[in-house]
């Protein structure tokens, strides 16, 4: 299915979450996930189902003042 | 010298350190260090699918080290709540510095919604340290909202210029109930041991440090200026800065009872 995340579409086989994470080879940890633009707690993450067209935000740290 | 406490948490540096603009995070890295910070701003931002970088958190996560994630980037209240709850999940951190600029030009701090967002994110279990305007009124209203500290601006971000506020600063020191964080324009050791001496309980420097011609070495500068500034503030200045106080122009008899 199609999904778009940080504005970009994103074609994917993962049906949670977890399991996008996983197949973007993003790290678990210093990294923030929204989905239309509401915050899903990490531990949310493997019962999250995916859908198509979803909206999808990843944050991670950057350098700043 | 005396410790800084903010929120419970004891910080022996009083020396904040923002991590932009610096060449490479290595660099970063050795200028926190040689700067001796215990807290330590971040950012946050988009992560880009095609185009994965050096993770920069590695380099400054230390046990010493008190993360800062920062709300930059957002341009009111309810977008810095939505920041700052992922700041938490990112960082695992409820310390936050909340700084609302929708103004690019100048990057000068909303008011209205800071104060806003301040009251909102301490029910929300955040500690708060607002990067505000060098408003003394502003800094009662952040504090009673619960606000861990006031980080009202020596001059706008980025552009070195130093205690522009200075006369402001001085009042918000005067009547402060939390440490006050001169956050924004210290450009040289200087304005920041001057902050220390008018009693700041602490500078954030990034720009400064971050551009100088040797980071490492301006970052040991820093140290050593908040250092003497404090203890000279400590032990009481002989040299007494005019001190003032406003005198009315308009009668000041009330014309509603109270």
């Amino acid at each position: 299915m199609k999904i778009s995340v940080n504005n970009k579409e994103v074609e994917t086989a993962a049906v949670s979450l977890s399991k996008l994470i996983e197949e973007l080879s993003l790290p678990l940890q210093g990294v923030a996930v929204a989905v239309e633009n509401r915050l899903v707690p990490r531990a949310a993450w493997a019962t999250y189902a995916l859908s198509e067209g979803m909206k999808i935000v990843i944050v991670r740290a950057a350098c700043g003042g | 010298m005396e410790k800084l406490v903010i929120a419970g948490r004891e910080f022996a540096s009083r020396l904040f350190l923002g991590t932009g603009k610096f060449d490479s995070n290595d660099l970063m890295a050795r200028s926190i260090e040689a700067s001796g910070t215990e807290m330590v701003t971040v950012a946050m931002k988009r992560i880009e699918l095609e185009n994965r970088e050096d993770d920069m958190l590695k380099h400054i996560m230390r046990p010493e080290i008190q993360l800062l994630p920062n709300t930059s980037g957002v341009r009111n209240a309810e977008e810095a709540v939505f920041a700052a709850q992922m700041a938490r999940e990112a960082f695992g951190t409820n310390w936050l510095k909340l700084e609302i600029h929708p103004d690019p030009r100048y990057l000068l701090p909303d008011s209205t919604e800071t104060l806003k967002a301040t009251e909102q994110l301490v029910k929300m279990g955040f500690i708060v340290l607002p990067y505000c305007q060098a408003d003394p009124t502003l800094c009662r209203h952040l504090e009673e909202a619960g606000a861990a500290t006031v980080m009202p601006l020596g001059a706008p971000i980025g552009t070195n210029k130093g205690l522009q506020t200075r006369d402001f600063l001085r009042i918000i020191i005067e009547q402060a109930g939390v440490p006050v964080v001169v956050d924004a324009g210290i450009g040289a050791p200087s304005h920041a041991a001057e902050a220390m001496e008018m009693g700041a309980s602490a500078c954030l420097v990034n720009t400064a440090i971050a551009v100088a011609g040797d980071p490492v070495a301006m970052a040991a500068a820093f140290r050593q200026a908040v250092e003497a500034g404090r203890m000279a503030y400590e032990a009481g200045l002989g040299i007494r800065t005019d001190s003032f106080v406003a005198e009315a122009s308009s009668p000041l008899t009330a014309f509603l009872d109270d």
